[in-house]
């Protein structure tokens, strides 16, 4: 340690590596979290049906996901299903399948959790103004259930975002993948490490920033 | 009176599990008239009216709207619950104002009043928007059109909701207890709007504990209790020859409000 001696040129030399690597996590996560969002929303709706042939296989999908490691979701989809035959995804595809899985897992969860809160008096003004049951829901309920969610939605991206990282382990690359492959070239250990380290923490600090900021614009809701 | 019939119940009966609270209401409200039901909590008010629009579904009898039932359709002799679709369009000709005033957090003032507007009687934007402005004048919140609601105060909100519901043109208004939440200050705001409401002839169901207004603007008070109507009349009659001493006692709660009778 003593004698390491800092050599900064190795990063710069390699920026455009660390910034496509750090878009491309990015995007598995925004990506992830949209279609997680999706998947969210249609199984927090099943878990409030009523509709036990619903809401049970949607209730094992939520806690399967959530009680397995993500890294093992990973390979199992990424080896796993070919062994079944399904050799449809390349290995982006198949991460931001598994990435979304589980973030859909999470946010049913999130949104369960939200409809729950939203004031029956609410729903009780749409009728009344004669707003048709999905009218209900797509101009009354949800917006107001987003804005209730938004902070836990944000502090999911954060999470997916620091999750793409196990992206790594099935060599896509992104942030951790291309700092360990520029790691084993040039063996300029604590500049890379240090280097991929800050990036992911300037990138989440910002979007916790940028969340706050959302937050407070759509403080109309308590 | 020869103003024609718009709401007529008969007979209308609904329980909570093993509670009977409508014990057979029979009721008429004709065009431009404003009713107050009248009673102590729990006697059935709240629940009537909200069977009117089908927040809740009475359980027997009828409630008809222009002489047509609301909630159900006839199948020779069976009754058959309507569709969400249609109960949503029959809310839609009846406004209602909510003692919580339930605004739409999410959308200003303008906003809460043209949603119905456009999504429900289909009307364009623009459209929407000038009805929405036309009505927040008449409430005397046009300067507030871009407020949200948690920007407003209880009787502003209360306010923006008689102008979101007025604004569908509904065929008849409901009130339910839409002083009971407001500062005692801000009440005073609201029975002005809703005073001028039914002095342009608007159909009004209310109710309401606020005797001196009930007294001042009704044509027709309706004393329930216990589920039943008890005394129904004009309000000198009601308020001044309380025929039960169940209502002389109800209106000797509000002793002193009124100068001579009560």
């Amino acid at each position: 340690m003593i004698d390491y001696h800092f050599d900064w040129t190795v990063i710069t030399r390699n920026a455009d590596k660390f910034v496509a690597a750090l878009g491309l996590g990015l995007g598995l996560a925004v990506v992830s979290l949209a279609i997680g969002c999706v998947i969210g929303l249609a199984a927090a709706y099943a878990r409030v049906s009523g509709n036990k042939w619903l809401s049970t296989p949607v209730w094992a999908y939520v806690e399967v996901i959530r009680c397995t490691p993500l890294l093992l979701l990973i390979f199992f989809v990424y080896f796993g299903l070919p062994e079944f035959g399904i050799y449809v995804l390349d290995k982006t595809q198949s991460f931001i399948l598994t990435l979304s899985l589980y973030a859909g897992a999470y946010m049913s969860e999130v949104f369960r959790a939200g409809l729950a809160s939203i004031p029956k008096q609410y729903v009780e003004a749409a009728k009344a103004i004669g707003l048709r049951p999905w009218q209900r829901q797509r101009w009354v309920v949800l917006p107001v259930m987003f804005r209730i969610t938004l902070p836990s939605v944000g502090n999911n991206l954060i999470s997916l975002f620091k999750d793409t990282s196990l992206a790594a382990a099935i060599a896509i690359p992104e942030l951790t993948f291309t700092a360990r492959q520029i790691n084993a070239n040039t063996f300029r250990v604590m500049e890379v490490w240090l280097a991929a380290s800050g990036m992911y923490l300037a990138t989440a600090y910002l979007m916790a920033m940028g969340l706050r900021l959302l937050e407070r614009r759509y403080a109309s809701i308590r | 009176m020869a103003e024609q019939i718009l709401l007529r119940a008969e007979g209308v009966r609904k329980s909570f599990g093993a509670l009977e609270v409508l014990k057979g209401i029979d009721l008429e409200v004709r065009q431009g008239q404003v009713v107050s039901l009248i009673g102590a909590s729990g006697s059935g008010k709240t629940t009537f009216l909200r069977c009117v629009n089908m927040l809740e579904e009475h359980d027997a009898g009828d409630i008809l709207l222009d002489g047509e039932p609301i909630g159900y359709r006839m199948d020779g002799s069976r009754r058959r619950r309507l569709s969400e679709a249609k109960v949503s369009a029959q809310r839609a000709r009846i406004g209602m104002v909510f003692q919580s005033f339930n605004l739409f957090p999410h959308l200003t003032a303008e906003e809460n009043v043209m949603l119905g507007l456009t999504k429900v009687l289909g009307k364009s934007k623009a459209e929407a928007r000038e009805i929405a402005g036309h009505w927040l004048g008449k409430v005397g919140l046009e300067a507030r059109r871009g407020h949200y609601p948690y920007q407003l105060s209880g009787g502003q909100q209360q306010r923006v909701a008689i102008a979101r519901a007025v604004a569908m043109d509904p065929r008849l208004l409901l009130f339910d207890e839409v002083t009971s939440a407001l500062d005692p200050e801000l009440v005073a705001e609201v029975l002005g709007v809703m005073k001028a409401l039914a002095e342009s002839g608007m159909t009004m169901l209310v109710v309401s504990h606020e005797m001196l207004f009930v007294r001042d603007v009704s044509h027709h008070v309706v004393f329930m209790d216990e589920g039943k109507v008890a005394q129904s009349g004009a309000p000198s009659e009601v308020f001044d020859r309380p025929d039960s001493e169940r209502l002389q006692k109800f209106l000797g709660r509000f002793h002193g409000i009124f100068s001579g009778g009560g």
